[in-house]
């Protein structure tokens, strides 16, 4: 009978649960490696070009990004050609004057002139809206731009 | 036998290993850096003086709505385009370039701070194929700088930047700067661009 009646010390032991923390630290170490940080949210197909001949640009605080391509699929209302997003909202070209004198208000003063504006523009998108959005950007007179490409041989994949 | 309990591992470490994990990944960890094409734009004001500049000296390159390449009005592939591009800026058909090392042919550009690549797009060239054109044509570019800078100072122009832009290199930071100018000033890059 007495095999049957539960021992006083035979219970199961407690899981050690010590490295628990430590799971979630690597958890938190691959979000961490994983996460690219996005000022942004796009509402437009951003596939960039390719290029090879590039240069970095560094002093992200120092760079007004226009977005350009067509609008994703959540936001196809707006049509299916190529459209500017800036900062959150689409917007049209008699827009970005607005936009850089914005940008530029947030700026030090001494900083003004070292402003780049980096065209993040889907690879799709036509020249004639390009065009347009240098135009307006040289009556404002923001001369430095970017082209932002992806790394890679301009041949290969499209 | 009397069943024994299985001993506990020390866990007391794990927490330093963590920790070395941590710190492997926040020394080795560099946010994305963006990069493309820099370029500059021409300012708005209305200058009316014509500047005369002779046909040959121009290297006209069209990018059709189709996204065909007509360069010095022939038909061009684009993989043919950084080689063409090199020809005509390193031509020096007045013969006072003594760098130049290409066919000094009279019909081709004078020198390369004459030569000019005029690039012309249209309204709907896709982004694509402009910016695969742009891209060669700084290749052109970047190639010559580099073998002049080879040439002059046994380093290519991309390594002279790249030391002029870390702050750790040991060397003169002034007399690098005067290398780089003068590279810069013996293949001056002028793209002028168009649209239609």
């Amino acid at each position: 009978m007495s095999k049957f009646t539960k021992k006083k010390g035979g219970e199961l032991p407690a899981v050690n649960t010590a490295s628990l923390p430590d799971i979630v630290f690597m958890l938190l170490f691959f979000f961490m490696v994983a996460t690219v940080m996005r000022q942004n949210t796009l509402k437009i197909e951003n596939n960039l070009p390719f290029a090879d001949q590039v240069d970095k640009l560094d002093k992200k605080d120092l760079v007004m990004y226009i977005y350009a391509g067509k609008p994703s699929e959540n936001y196809s209302q707006y049509g299916n050609q190529a459209r500017i997003q800036l900062n959150d909202n689409f917007a049209d070209v008699k827009d970005i004057a607005a936009f850089i004198s914005a940008e530029r208000a947030t700026k030090r003063e001494e900083l003004v002139p070292y402003l780049t504006t980096a065209l993040k523009v889907d690879s799709d998108a036509n020249m004639g809206l390009i065009g347009d959005i240098k135009q307006e950007l040289r009556k404002v007179n923001a001369l430095k731009i970017n082209y932002t490409t992806k790394k890679g041989s301009v041949f290969g994949r499209d | 036998m009397a069943k024994r309990a299985a001993p506990e591992v020390n866990a007391g470490s794990m927490a330093d290993i963590a920790f070395l994990l941590l710190i492997f990944f926040l020394v080795t960890t560099t946010i994305e850096v963006d990069s493309g094409i820099n370029r500059k734009l021409p300012p708005m004001e209305e200058s009316e003086e014509d500047v005369v500049i002779k046909q040959k000296n121009i290297f006209t390159v069209l990018l059709n709505g189709k996204d065909q390449l007509l360069v010095e009005d022939n038909i061009m592939e684009l993989k043919d385009l950084r080689l063409a591009a090199k020809e005509f800026l390193d031509n020096g058909g007045d013969k006072s370039c003594n760098y130049c090392k290409g066919k000094k042919d009279a019909a081709s550009s004078d020198n390369p701070d004459k030569a000019i690549i005029s690039l012309a797009n249209n309204r709907e060239t896709t982004y694509k194929t402009y910016i695969a054109v742009q891209n060669e044509l700084v290749a052109a570019y970047n190639e010559l700088r580099n073998t002049r800078s080879q040439a002059l100072y046994g380093k290519s122009f991309t390594e002279l930047e790249a030391d002029y832009k870390d702050v750790n290199w040991p060397g003169n930071k002034d007399n690098l700067k005067k290398k780089i100018d003068q590279i810069k000033a013996d293949y001056p890059q002028k793209l002028s661009e168009v649209q239609e």
